[in-house]
């Protein structure tokens, strides 16, 4: 795969505090990379700094192999769609969409076509005279895809793009925007801080911290195997225990949990003696069962969550949240009751400390 | 309390415009004589008949036309710019370039006119200081030219606030999807800003082009003896000729031409929405 954006050392600082931190990044030709990342984490500001709204202080942007870092807005063949989508509300449909063509020396006849065909991607065929203000949400939203796609750029910013929509809306919109991704086939960043989103949009993850990459990676590397603390809980892992680590095995560790002295076995590697954290998945725990692991513990509180129970199981000093299925008559234990948690060696991550 | 909060607006519309209006517009329609008050009550066409047979009268309004719609477009070429830059100035200092734009209206109106002769007289301030570089006198006062600067200079507050309104109120994002569209910095002005910004210039441009269509102290104190406008006029009805009915004819004639951009400004808004 030969790559279609490369950033090295990026730096914006505003006032003292850096918004982006040395980052480096790379963006294939053709995938989807999903920026994720809270507020205040960067993600944004490295969004601007690639459509050339932010001017960094420190780094280098290529895109396909020409630095760009110098170079305004209307110079890059980058096109950005926005959170507020910003269309033109005194231009009709067709005029939003075809924009960008006038500058881009289209001709009158070809820009009108090109207009049409795209108005015919995003399913708009019969919107073109209007206004946007007479447009819903989902169909300003697939305006404004279609005005960033004019210009055929190398590379498509998007900036948290459903996040306006209704959530009925917003998983068909998805769906819908990987199936014009994956016709056109434009390296595409997506910002985004939910990571439901990242997990189904992405062909690769970035998970932002503090103006930097914490971990780039496949959704399911991102998901199954954190490289930190921070990715696991931004990837809703909700247990995490101190431990040490005592023993190595063939393709197995063994844990000593701090609390309580207890045995844990995991297929995660680890330094021999090393303190870690063990983090556990909700979902992957289970009340009974056979997991090679088991903890005893006290139920402290169920919470309801409609297909699922989360119980709240407290051993030694900590506690942990497991995740019940409901139905198929599995009974539900009540508070005060003593209950063993159990889970695969390969749902205990351990973390370095 | 309720009543009194909708009737003391009222009647001070009542006792200060509706009244006054309707005594111009009966004066309008008397008959001059010389007498005290100096006209006849009736209903006589003739002062608009006047009005529109006379050459004279029909060149002061084209004239007052000419100089209002001058004057609108100094105070727009002026404004404009700096009501942009204030609203892309930190936000801490907008305030105070705003205070700067209305400042001069904490002195009084003739006071600043005074200044401006000052200035501008044969031996004022830009005369002296073109002397001591051997050049001048430049002949400035009672010209078009200071009538314009005049103008120009007590309005512009009028033009910059209305369009400082409407462009801080845009929607910098716009700006930015046209220029991340291929639009260069001339663009994206022409396409997106101007555009959008165009009922605070038709508010701006009212503001300055209504009240500079009736003006009579800039013209009669820096304006020479062309600049006949439309409010010069008037008073030399009113006091040198006394011919009131006139007077009053030339004031419901300028009131009904005023009228008109306001209301199809206003229809076209109401349209919109």
């Amino acid at each position: 795969m030969t790559e279609t954006l490369l950033i090295e050392g990026l730096t914006r600082r505003f006032g003292g505090h850096a918004a982006l931190d040395g980052l480096d990044l790379r963006v294939d030709a053709g995938e989807v990379f999903v920026l994720l990342g809270g507020s205040g984490s960067g993600k944004t500001t490295l969004l601007r700094c690639i459509g050339g709204f932010e001017t960094p202080d420190a780094g280098r942007i290529a895109l396909e192999g020409v630095d760009i870092t110098a170079l305004p807005p209307h110079k890059r063949a980058v096109n950005t769609m926005f959170q507020s989508y910003a269309l033109f509300p005194h231009m009709s449909v067709a005029e939003n969409v075809g924009f960008g063509l006038r500058h881009a020396g289209v001709g009158k006849a070809e820009a009108a076509r090109r207009v049409a065909a795209l108005l015919k991607l995003v399913r708009l065929e019969e919107f073109g005279a209007r206004r946007p203000a007479q447009l819903s949400g989902g169909q300003k939203q697939r305006v404004a895809l279609a005005r960033a796609l004019a210009r055929r750029p190398s590379l498509l910013l998007l900036d948290e793009p459903f996040s306006a929509l209704d959530r009925n809306l917003r998983e068909d919109t998805r769906v819908e925007f990987l199936r014009i991704q994956r016709a056109l086939c434009i390296a595409s960043i997506l910002v985004t801080h939910d990571q439901e989103e990242a997990l189904a949009m992405a062909d690769r993850i970035g998970v932002m911290q503090a103006g930097q990459l914490a971990q780039v990676g496949t959704p399911e590397d991102v998901y199954e195997r954190p490289a930190s603390r921070f990715v696991a809980e931004f990837m809703g892992m909700a247990n995490f225990l101190p431990a040490v680590v005592r023993e190595r095995g063939r393709g197995t560790t063994l844990l000593r949990l701090a609390d309580g002295n207890l045995p844990v076995r995991s297929t995660c590697a680890a330094t021999l003696g090393s303190q870690v954290t063990l983090a556990l998945r909700p979902e992957r725990l289970a009340l009974g069962g056979a997991g090679e692991n088991r903890l005893e513990g006290i139920v402290d509180g169920v919470s309801y969550r409609g297909a699922t129970l989360d119980v709240f199981v407290r051993f030694g000093t900590t506690a942990l949240v497991v995740r019940h299925p409901l139905g198929n008559g599995a009974g539900v234990p009540g508070a005060g009751a003593a209950v063993t948690v159990s889970f695969a060696a390969d749902a205990a991550i351990v973390l370095p400390d | 309390m309720r009543r009194l909060i909708v009737t003391l607006p009222t009647s001070w519309m009542a006792v200060f415009l509706v009244l006054p209006l309707a005594i111009v517009l009966a004066v309008a329609f008397a008959e001059a004589t010389a007498s005290v008050p100096p006209f006849a009550l009736g209903f006589n066409l003739g002062n608009f008949a006047t009005l529109v047979a006379d050459g004279f009268y029909l060149g002061t309004f084209a004239r007052s036309f000419v100089v209002a719609g001058v004057s609108s477009a100094l105070c727009l070429v002026i404004g404009y710019p700096m009501a942009l830059a204030i609203t892309r100035a930190p936000q801490a200092w907008r305030g105070a370039f705003l205070t700067l734009v209305i400042l001069p209206f904490w002195t009084g109106f003739l006071l600043r006119l005074t200044a401006w002769i000052g200035l501008l007289r044969e031996d004022g301030w830009i005369n002296t200081v073109l002397g001591l570089f051997g050049l001048g006198p430049a002949e400035m006062m009672y010209t078009q030219g200071a009538m314009y600067v005049g103008i120009a200079y007590c309005y512009l507050p009028f033009m910059i606030l209305p369009l400082y309104a409407r462009l801080s109120a845009r929607d910098v994002a716009l700006e930015e999807a046209a220029a991340d569209l291929g639009a260069g910095p001339w663009r994206v002005f022409w396409r997106i800003t101007w555009p959008l910004s165009l009922p605070g210039v038709v508010a701006g441009s009212l503001l300055v082009f209504v009240p500079a269509m009736g003006e009579f102290v800039i013209p009669e104190l820096l304006g020479g003896p062309a600049a006949e406008t439309l409010g010069r006029v008037l008073w030399g009805e009113f006091f040198a000729n006394r011919d009131w009915p006139m007077a009053s004819a030339l004031a419901v004639a300028m009131l009904l031409v005023l009228m008109l951009p306001v209301g199809i400004w206003q229809w076209k808004q109401g349209g919109e929405r």
